[in-house]
């Protein structure tokens, strides 16, 4: 309960200043950053073993961003962690900065570069195969979006790594049901997931995607040996501020004055209620 | 709080180009979008096919009220281009529309093998061409798609100026035998002095002069009108200025005409140096035996630099100072 609350506290702030991050850069993925930031907050704080001291070591985890387009909450998590110090997001976005609007490896802390949907997957499957090829112990987590999926690339991918016995491979699908244009299922749908993963030979397991307990639980250990694993996170897009959640068109929303600061009042209202209740 | 939006000119060129008598007009993207809707309103057999691209590509309003007549494809660049040539080989006239970026890296064996070698005449249309993404960085930018369909037998590859030559871009591309590459930025634009009518493979000449030439394509045009019009008034210097909206087929005559008569020549784009309009009139020149003193405006072959399309553009000297610097340093060489 204790090790919740203490994540729940660390989701709520990272809301905060991925909003601001947003807010200054004046450009932004709001509502997929909001609904991916509890994965990375239980990627980066619970289950990958990596640290800027490790980060060159060739036996860290690996963590690559196929929805890059969410860069602000991978940002801002890599400056929690002291990947970099969080006065850099300053300049997200500025002329000159290293911290382009997708992850770049000019930022320390960042695998892979990435921003075109669809690239996570393979490069994560060339990375698992040569952790098996080198019986290295790391294992690989790639993050993709629902609507990302219609990218053919990811099927490939997918047969590959089920091939390879990849069993050192997660991916983890943001499943929020939008995209830009609206309802993933409306665009081009992706589901049924579970039957999609599972016939290409991956070990799936769905959870709520807020709920850290599940998400620990399906990220901890691989799900099944001699297979890759994919967890479908069933998330809200925009989660945690109530005027974004479920709505499209905060795909790439910037909050306007008046928005941001509701939000940020939404965030201190749920930080102060928790920070209330004794541990 | 968030960085004003910079503008595109200084205020010195927006000075210039009211001098000139131009007037702001809207992003060749809500042009292009207007013109492709009253084609749809006329001709059922119009489809536009879409990557979770309907609003970038300003589509909103056609799938609205066109709803039979837009097919989309979700985020699959490759699915896209495949299906528009099967659409084009059953005789429908087919606009895929995606950012120019994906179009033209993602789908590229697609437009090789099913669109131009196939010979199915699907209208490519990128949109947000060039580094009109500004700061989302390299993943989003398209510098290389001059390059890459140049090295394509069969495709014609339009970047219209100003709202003027989009509008009869997306005309001529509906009714073309062949497969054509369009592409348009998302960034207000001044239309240019009218000059005659718009034919593929024809340069408009927005300017006389005989001392110097910009052979310009795309959104640069404006820059180098404004650069050419300082020139003259700083230098007198009297500068050509073409706007060639198609790379290819390339007017060749006005390009080898500029390149006799003028002792310099500038080319501009918003792409790479390499493989683009720039190397294009370089190997007509040099292969018609002309020396002359030559130079590529365009984006360098480096890491782009972070920023919005006007920093970027301001970065690189794709700007009326920018470009009147660079023919001064040429002719004074
Ligand atoms: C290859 C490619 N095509 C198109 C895009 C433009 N794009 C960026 S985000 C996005 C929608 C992504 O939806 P989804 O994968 O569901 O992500 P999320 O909802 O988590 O933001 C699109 C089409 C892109 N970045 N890459
Ligand atoms: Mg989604």
């Amino acid at each position: 309960m204790r090790e919740e609350r203490e994540l729940i506290l660390k989701s709520l702030r990272y809301r905060k200043e991925l909003l601001r991050v947003i807010k200054n850069a004046g450009a932004g993925h709001t509502g997929g950053d909001l609904s991916c930031i509890d994965i990375l907050n239980v990627l980066y704080n619970r289950i990958l073993r990596v640290s800027p001291k490790t980060f060159s070591d060739p036996n860290r985890d690996r963590y690559v961003q196929s929805k890059g387009h969410c860069v602000e909450a991978l940002y801002v998590v890599l400056a929690d962690r002291g990947f970099f110090p969080a006065e850099e997001l300053e300049t997200v976005c500025r002329h000159g900065s290293a911290f382009v609007g997708h992850p770049t490896r000019k930022v320390p802390g960042v695998e892979q570069n990435t921003g075109a949907l669809g690239h996570g997957l393979p490069l994560c499957t060339g990375m698992a195969i040569a952790g098996k090829l080198d019986g290295a112990p790391y294992r690989v987590f790639t993050l993709l979006g629902d609507g990302e999926l219609a990218e053919g690339s990811n099927w490939e991918a997918a047969m590959a790594a089920a091939h390879y016995g990849l069993d050192n491979l997660t991916a983890i699908v943001d499943c929020n049901t939008l995209q830009i244009s609206g309802h993933t299922a409306d665009v081009m749908n992706s589901e049924p997931l579970e039957a999609k993963w599972a016939s290409f030979g991956w070990a799936v397991r769905r959870v709520p995607g807020h709920d850290f307990g599940a998400l620990i639980g399906a990220l901890e250990h691989p799900l099944e040996k001699g297979k890759p694993s994919v967890v479908v996170a069933n998330t809200t897009k925009g989660k945690g501020i109530s005027f974004m959640e479920n709505v499209a068109k905060w795909h790439h929303g910037v909050p306007n004055d008046d928005e941001y600061a509701r939000a940020i009042a939404e965030l201190d209202a749920a930080i102060s209620a928790l920070e209330g209740v004794p541990a | 709080m968030s960085a004003p939006a910079p503008s595109m000119h200084s205020a010195a060129a927006k000075t210039r180009a009211e001098k000139l008598g131009l007037r702001l007009e809207r992003a060749n993207l809500d042009e292009f979008a207007d013109t492709l809707l009253a084609l749809a309103r006329t001709d059922a057999n119009v489809v536009a096919v879409t990557s979770d691209s309907r609003g970038s590509g300003k589509l909103g309003p056609f799938g609205q009220q066109h709803p039979k007549q837009i097919v989309e494809m979700g985020i699959a660049e490759q699915n896209l281009v495949g299906v528009a040539a099967g659409l084009a080989s059953a005789g429908k006239i087919v606009f895929a529309v995606s950012p120019a970026c994906f179009l033209t890296a993602r789908a590229l064996e697609q437009i090789k093998n099913d669109v131009a070698y196939s010979d199915n005449p699907v209208v490519l249309v990128g949109i947000s061409a060039g580094v009109s993404y500004g700061a989302l960085g390299s993943t989003h930018h398209s510098l290389h798609d001059f390059a890459v369909l140049r090295a394509i037998h069969n495709v014609a590859i339009v970047a219209p100026a100003d709202n003027f030559e989009t509008r009869e871009a997306v005309r001529l591309a509906a009714v073309a035998e062949t497969p054509v590459y369009l592409r348009f930025g998302k960034a207000p634009l001044y239309r240019l002095p009218s000059a005659g009518t718009f034919e593929l493979g024809r340069a408009r000449l927005l300017r006389p002069g005989s001392d110097a030439a910009f052979v310009a394509t795309g959104e640069t045009v404006i820059h180098a009108l404004l650069a050419a019009d300082f020139l003259k008034e700083r230098n007198g210097i009297e500068c050509r200025v073409l706007s060639v909206p198609s790379i290819r087929p390339l007017d060749t005559g006005a390009v080898l005409d500029a390149a006799r008569t003028c002792r310099a020549l500038v080319t501009v784009e918003e792409h790479s140096v390499h493989g683009g309009l720039g190397e294009a009139c370089a190997a007509l020149i040099a292969e018609a035996g002309l020396a002359r003193r030559f130079g590529i405006a365009g984006l360098p072959d480096e890491d782009t630099v972070t920023g919005s399309q006007a920093e970027i553009f301001r970065h690189y000297g794709l700007t009326m100072e920018g470009l009147a610097e660079k023919m001064t340093g040429l002719m004074s060489r």
